[in-house]
């Protein structure tokens, strides 16, 4: 049977559509997903994020396994809540997950990783602890739940909906947390707009979704989270990598740091001597169709293939992101191969789409 | 779930109306449109296409995902809607007023094969 979170009896009453996700009983949408999608570009939307984990690093040696243990650098974030997008990658450089590390205290570190991939991450962060006679704990923190609240007026909402929030969580910097009593502010997202990341005890979830929606926040389910983070060029893990890619193939070379030779990371060796092999751009299709994941591109320096594709509802096209070869640049016109027929595309820079205007 | 009375259906989700002159209009149904979520695409056959009963003779396409429509009948296609082509959304908005094609079929008495609208509500359980 499928895992809960602390919300599915709210996403039942309000009449969502469920799905099974990674083995987690999700709303796919609550009745329109390009009303969901639209009002998180306008308004105010909120995802119940809580089949994602979150995770406490705590100890002497908290930092130092970090920066050994992920591609982008922890010693970057010297202010507390400061957070941090990174890839965990195994020795051959392929991405185990992607998360976000949140700085507490150079002994206290908050990992949030994917649902898919957490059992398999909390595995391989023990085994790494272990190997390196780490001095730190890892604690899995299944007792909270998270609610993204992402729009233009999501901040605003979100004090309405949590009186006392904003006091504490006005002066955050994108990518940045602070602690309202037991309520974690972050203001981080996968959507491409402005908003929070809440992460609450669970007994409080559904307390603060209800006023979340009083305060004229709209339920939005994982059918708009995807239109969103691809419009606003987000990878997907599963889609967009996995354990046999590279960051330097998937579009995410800005999210490891090479920069402190002395600095070792898992995966580091392999990245150096291999080199980004592939690329990672967007598309938009010209033709109409709706591009999806795994189809064939022909370029003229040879075929690739789309890693996710959508419908756009505020391009009102069709977009992907999809590997290709070196060498194809922004602006080139390639074709895909959509249920045998070749269709017209055009080679673009990610995003596609933030803080509610089309960039391409 | 919607599902009229006076027309036919087959499990893959297509309703058929019978016309006077033993024609065949075609269409997904309510139930179909709403699994599907919103429809942003259509790909529709061409008018004398002759198509196999059951045989994917157009797509659909979602926010969510791309799924083939089928043949109810062995025939040929009279006639595509180029309005709902233009405006795919008309589909969720109300799945038995946007018909898709329009069928003559090979066999009039095929039609007695296709299930009533307890079948079909039976069907997808």
């Amino acid at each position: 049977m499928a895992q809960q979170t602390p919300l599915h009896a709210s996403h039942i009453a309000a009449g969502a559509r469920m799905v099974d996700f990674a083995g987690w009983d999700m709303p796919v949408n609550y009745g329109s997903q390009i009303e969901e999608h639209h009002a998180v570009r306008r308004d105010a939307g909120m995802f119940d994020v809580s089949h994602m984990l979150a995770l406490d690093l705590e100890g002497a040696d908290a930092k130092a396994f970090l920066r050994g243990l992920l591609a982008n650098d922890v010693a970057k974030l010297t202010e507390s809540g400061k957070a941090l997008y990174s890839c965990m990658l195994n020795e051959q450089g392929g991405v185990i997950d992607d998360l976000i590390v949140y700085f507490l205290t150079d002994t206290h570190y908050r990992i949030v990783v994917n649902a898919g991939t957490a059992a398999k991450d909390v595995a391989w962060m023990q085994q790494r602890l272990a190997a390196t006679g780490t001095q730190a704990t890892l604690a899995v923190r299944r007792d909270l739940a998270m609610i993204a609240v992402q729009g233009p007026n999501a901040r605003a909402k979100t004090w309405t909906a949590l009186p006392g929030a904003e006091a504490a969580s006005a002066g955050l910097k994108v990518f940045q947390a602070a602690a309202f009593g037991d309520i974690f502010i972050a203001r981080t997202g996968y959507t491409g707009e402005d908003g929070f990341e809440l992460t609450l005890p669970v007994d409080k979830a559904v307390a603060a979704w209800d006023a979340l929606v009083a305060a004229g926040v709209k339920p939005c389910g994982l059918g708009a989270r995807d239109t969103l983070r691809l419009e606003a060029g987000m990878a997907l893990y599963g889609n967009d990598m996995d354990d046999t890619v590279s960051p330097l193939d998937a579009g995410l070379a800005w999210t490891v740091d090479f920069k402190d030779d002395s600095r070792d990371f898992v995966g580091k060796a392999t990245l150096v001597t291999k080199g980004a092999g592939k690329q990672t751009l967007g598309l938009i299709l010209e033709d109409k169709g709706v591009l999806r994941s795994h189809q064939k591109v022909i370029t003229a320096q040879g075929d690739g293939e789309t890693t996710s594709g959508t419908f756009s509802p505020t391009l009102e096209k069709s977009i992907a992101l999809a590997r290709l070869p070196l060498g194809v640049t922004a602006g080139d016109a390639v074709e895909v191969e959509i249920r045998g027929k070749r269709l017209k595309a055009r080679v673009v820079k990610a995003p596609f789409a933030r803080n509610g205007k089309a960039l391409a | 779930m919607n599902t009229p009375a006076n027309l036919r259906y087959t499990a893959s989700h297509e309703w058929v109306r019978v016309e006077a002159d033993g024609t065949l209009t075609v269409g997904v149904t309510d139930h179909a449109q709403e699994a599907l979520g919103d429809v942003v695409f259509l790909e529709l056959p061409e008018a004398g296409r002759v198509v196999a009963k059951e045989e994917a003779i157009a797509v659909i396409e979602s926010v969510k995902a791309a799924s083939d429509i089928y043949a109810p009948v062995a025939g040929e296609i009279l006639e595509a809607n180029q309005a709902a082509v233009d405006a795919p959304e008309s589909v969720n908005a109300d799945a038995y007023a946007a018909w898709l094609f329009k069928i003559k079929p090979a066999n009039a008495a095929d039609v007695d094969g296709l299930l009533d609208a307890a079948g079909y509500e039976a069907a997808i359980g």
